[in-house]
């Protein structure tokens, strides 16, 4: 069975012309028996092949090594011809599929049989049909697209019961930019930084990475740590953001301010890093743009000592506090069943107990030599629990952090990006390539294929919050509706990186 | 003469004295989350800010969201006629003036939750119903208590609130001491503070009454945040009498530093504590309940017991 599928690493350029080509049938067979063996799915999206045939391109990733390698992709596709416009939906078996084949069925028409909510994702927001609720006693609250914050826009429909709600639709395409099409006419690390505001680092790391293996540029050790620094800040600064907005909502002010300030001190470490409070411009193609030197190494190991005792001290003040610890715990539980089947990633996923991260699945050399273990957390599912987790994962953050400062002194002497060169060298010809990177919020995944004059063809991102968002609205069911903002905050999904 | 001078003072006091109350608590808050804050003269620059703002009216509204927020000031103001306020006695010091003055409150409560009903918007309607219960709970208390004092010193003005321990003894110490806690919640119920609202949040689906005037601005925003905050004041007045005993000299100040030492808890609470969960308000407002229960049981067993 295995025959059928190309295995792929984190980043390792393929041919396209080798990818094995199935009948649909035997791959939505062979998906579905892959899926129940503990894969999931990271990639399904169609290509144009011209006169309405379309190829549909499966990812499945293995994370464990329950096929035997670990950290991998399967890589698989199948064609459409211009008369098929139906097929039995993977969905109906392996809920993960949900988003995939809504997605696939709204960029082509191609219809997935049986597929149980087949509603538009991004466009044709005209036309989309919601979910009724019947019943004297329900009312609906109906939110965005625009809101009260400065947040960006989505339309949230609760179905409650007096204070309770039943179910939660979310629809999105509010903020669709066609970055997937922009990206294939015009691909710049610019363009990538703005896939997704408060991921800067992670897209940008995820297309550099894709796209130096594309055109075959190395990267020196020095460069690939500054940006794993980059990416680390990261972290840290949005999941202290989150936690001060978590501390917000539930009125806890004296959270919400100190969580505020340190977070300041963190992007301002970036800002004197690479000019940019969120490391935009700090990733270039072959490298980084900026040197870190040994005096501004200083200052941030101080800044990030008392952000790390400041933070400490506030989470711990809060978690003994009885009255903030009545509103997080129980709130918003996604179980790890539940998270399996619907296919959750990232922070989220781990918080439910689901162990997946892919800086250790899809490791690379460094974090053996940084000697870094995952965060380990009672994966209770709940606003808890994504609270503690964050707070471990910026203890995490800090500890990584210090261990590149430590070793970016050996190698002082390298260079931080091959110059010019990068941009003269030219594409690979019909290459595929799939690159992850685990961001704050999950894994990123994008996915990139030349032609056989070495053109982009198709370039595919998929961020964390496609395959979270649902369990937002499976979070808040049987909550208070007035719980609905800390469930939110304690995902913080984003709707830019969803829309694209 | 001096009744007139009185008078006059009492009513600048009860003008002003709920801009400076809130702004005292925005310091606090701001003390203990380590920033400078406002000055605490800036709700009455807010409030001057709104009066010379336009208001801006749904069309799917009636009459009746126009006259609220005038309903509101008007009752407000009038309650606090009848209220013990900065001289120690009403300004209009009747007997029953408990009646009128609880009345009030609630006509003004109705026209408020009917206001928010009238904009015809989820969030309004979600708000005015929280709001509702809450009160549904909160008057019968607040009758309980004031009612049962009264009752007991056979005055039925406010007076009688500064005479419970000349008129009742020991029983008169522990009805004092829930007195003043059950009057404390309800300081916080009806004034909207943390925790069982959160004042300062601009997330529409956990507020309960900034929800209910989410539609309302200019000249109608300011009335009706200056009547919760004048309405926040009325009742820490009530807890203020209980306090202090009539004829204290200098009865003022330490009627402000009362209102001071209020604000300030008030403050502290909001910074040190979440708010808390909306299906546990109801066990928050219950605890009125229940001091106002032991008053009530306290004075029967005083009437009846001997």
């Amino acid at each position: 069975m295995i025959k059928n599928w190309h295995i792929a690493k984190n980043n390792e350029r393929l041919s396209l012309n080798d990818l094995p080509v199935l009948d649909i049938k035997d791959l939505r067979k062979e998906t579905i028996e892959f899926c129940k063996n503990g894969l999931r799915p990271a990639g399904f999206f169609g290509k144009d092949e011209g006169d309405g045939v379309v190829k549909l391109f499966i990812i499945l990733a293995d994370d464990k090594g329950v096929l035997g390698k670990k950290g991998v992709f399967y890589v698989s596709s199948a064609i459409f011809w211009a008369h098929i416009r139906l097929y039995d939906s993977f969905t109906s078996e392996i809920p993960a599929f949900h988003m995939f084949e809504r997605e696939f069925f709204e960029e082509f028409k191609i219809e997935p049989l049986g597929h149980p909510w087949l509603k538009p994702l991004r466009k044709n927001q005209d036309r989309y049909e919601f979910f009724e609720m019947e019943g004297d006693e329900i009312h609906h609250v109906l939110v965005g697209p625009i809101h009260a914050g400065v947040i960006e826009p989505g339309h949230f429909r609760f179905m409650c019961n007096g204070e309770t709600v039943y179910h939660l639709e979310i629809m999105l395409g509010y903020q669709h930019r066609g970055v997937e099409d922009l990206m294939v006419k015009n691909p710049t690390n610019q363009l990538a930084e703005s896939i997704c505001g408060d991921s800067v680092i992670a897209n940008n790391i995820a297309y550099s990475s894709l796209m130096e293996s594309i055109k075959g540029i190395s990267v020196s050790n020095k460069a690939q740590l500054i940006r794993k620094l980059a990416l680390e800040m990261e972290r840290a600064a949005i999941h202290i953001g989150d936690l001060g907005a978590i501390a917000g909502d539930i009125a806890y002010l004296m959270g919400a301010s100190v969580f505020g300030a340190t977070r300041t001190l963190v992007i301002n470490t970036m800002l004197e890093f690479s000019g940019s409070r969120f490391g935009r411009g700090l990733i270039t193609l072959g490298g980084v743009n900026f040197e870190i030197d040994e005096e501004k190494i200083e200052r941030a190991r101080k800044t990030f000592d008392k952000v790390e005792k400041d933070v400490c001290r506030m989470v711990k003040t809060m978690l003994k506090n009885s009255s903030v610890a009545s509103r997080l715990e129980k709130t918003g539980t996604i179980s790890k069943e539940r998270a399996e089947e619907i296919g959750l990633v990232g922070m989220a996923a781990r918080a439910s107990g689901v162990n997946l991260d892919s800086r250790f699945d899809f490791a690379d050399k460094w974090m053996d030599e940084l000697n870094i273990e995952p965060v380990k957390i009672k994966g209770t599912g709940d606003v808890n629990a994504r609270f503690k987790l964050r707070y471990r994962e910026i203890l995490q953050s800090f500890t990584i952090i210090r261990k590149i400062f430590d070793k970016l002194k050996e190698y002082a002497h390298e260079p931080i990006n091959c110059g010019y060169e990068a941009l003269s060298k030219e594409n690979a010809k019909n290459a595929f390539v799939i690159s992850i990177i685990e961001g704050w919020r999950g894994e990123v995944i994008h996915i990139a294929m030349t032609d056989r004059c070495g053109k982009l063809l198709k370039y595919k991102i998929k961020d964390p919050s496609f395959n979270n968002w649902y369990a937002l609205a499976l979070a808040v069911r049987n909550n208070g509706v007035s719980d609905f903002p800390l469930c939110n905050k304690s995902f913080n999904l984003s709707y830019c990186g969803c829309d694209l | 003469m001096i009744n007139f001078l009185n008078t006059i003072f009492s009513i600048f006091a009860l003008l002003f004295l709920p801009f400076v109350m809130v702004g005292i608590i925005k310091k606090t808050k701001a003390f203990w989350g380590g920033r400078k804050g406002p000055s605490i003269f800036q709700p009455l620059y807010d409030f001057i800010k709104l009066l010379k703002k336009d208001s801006v009216i749904s069309n799917s509204t009636s009459f009746i969201f126009k006259l609220a927020p005038l309903v509101t000031i008007v009752c407000t103001v009038f309650a606090g006629l009848f209220a013990p306020l900065i001289t120690g006695s009403a300004i209009i010091n009747i007997e029953m003036g408990l009646i009128i003055f609880a009345y009030i409150l609630g006509l003004n409560k109705f026209f408020a939750l009917i206001s928010a009903m009238d904009t015809g918007s989820s969030f309004e309607g979600m708000g005015a119903s929280r709001e509702a219960c809450f009160t549904a709970i909160v008057e019968p208390a607040f009758f309980m208590i004031i009612a049962s004092i009264m009752a007991i010193s056979h005055n039925f003005t406010f007076d009688s609130l500064s005479k419970i321990i000349q008129n009742m003894g020991n029983y008169g110490v522990l009805i004092c001491i829930f007195a003043v806690l059950a009057l404390f919640l309800m300081v916080l119920i009806e004034g909207c503070r943390v925790p069982v609202d959160d004042p300062a949040t601009h997330l529409e689906l956990t507020m309960i009454h900034e929800v209910m005037i989410l539609d309302n601005s200019g000249f109608d925003l300011a009335m009706l945040t200056y009547a919760a905050s004048m309405k926040m004041l009325l009742i820490s007045s009530l807890i203020v009498k209980i306090i202090i005993p009539d004829g204290t000299p200098y009865y003022p100040i330490y009627y402000l530093a009362a209102i001071l030492l209020i604000s300030i808890i008030i403050g502290t609470i909001e910074s040190s504590m979440a708010r808390i969960r909306m299906s546990h308000v109801f066990e928050f407002i219950f605890i009125m309940s229940s001091f106002a229960l032991v008053i009530l049981s306290l004075t029967a067993v005083r009437v009846f017991g001997g």
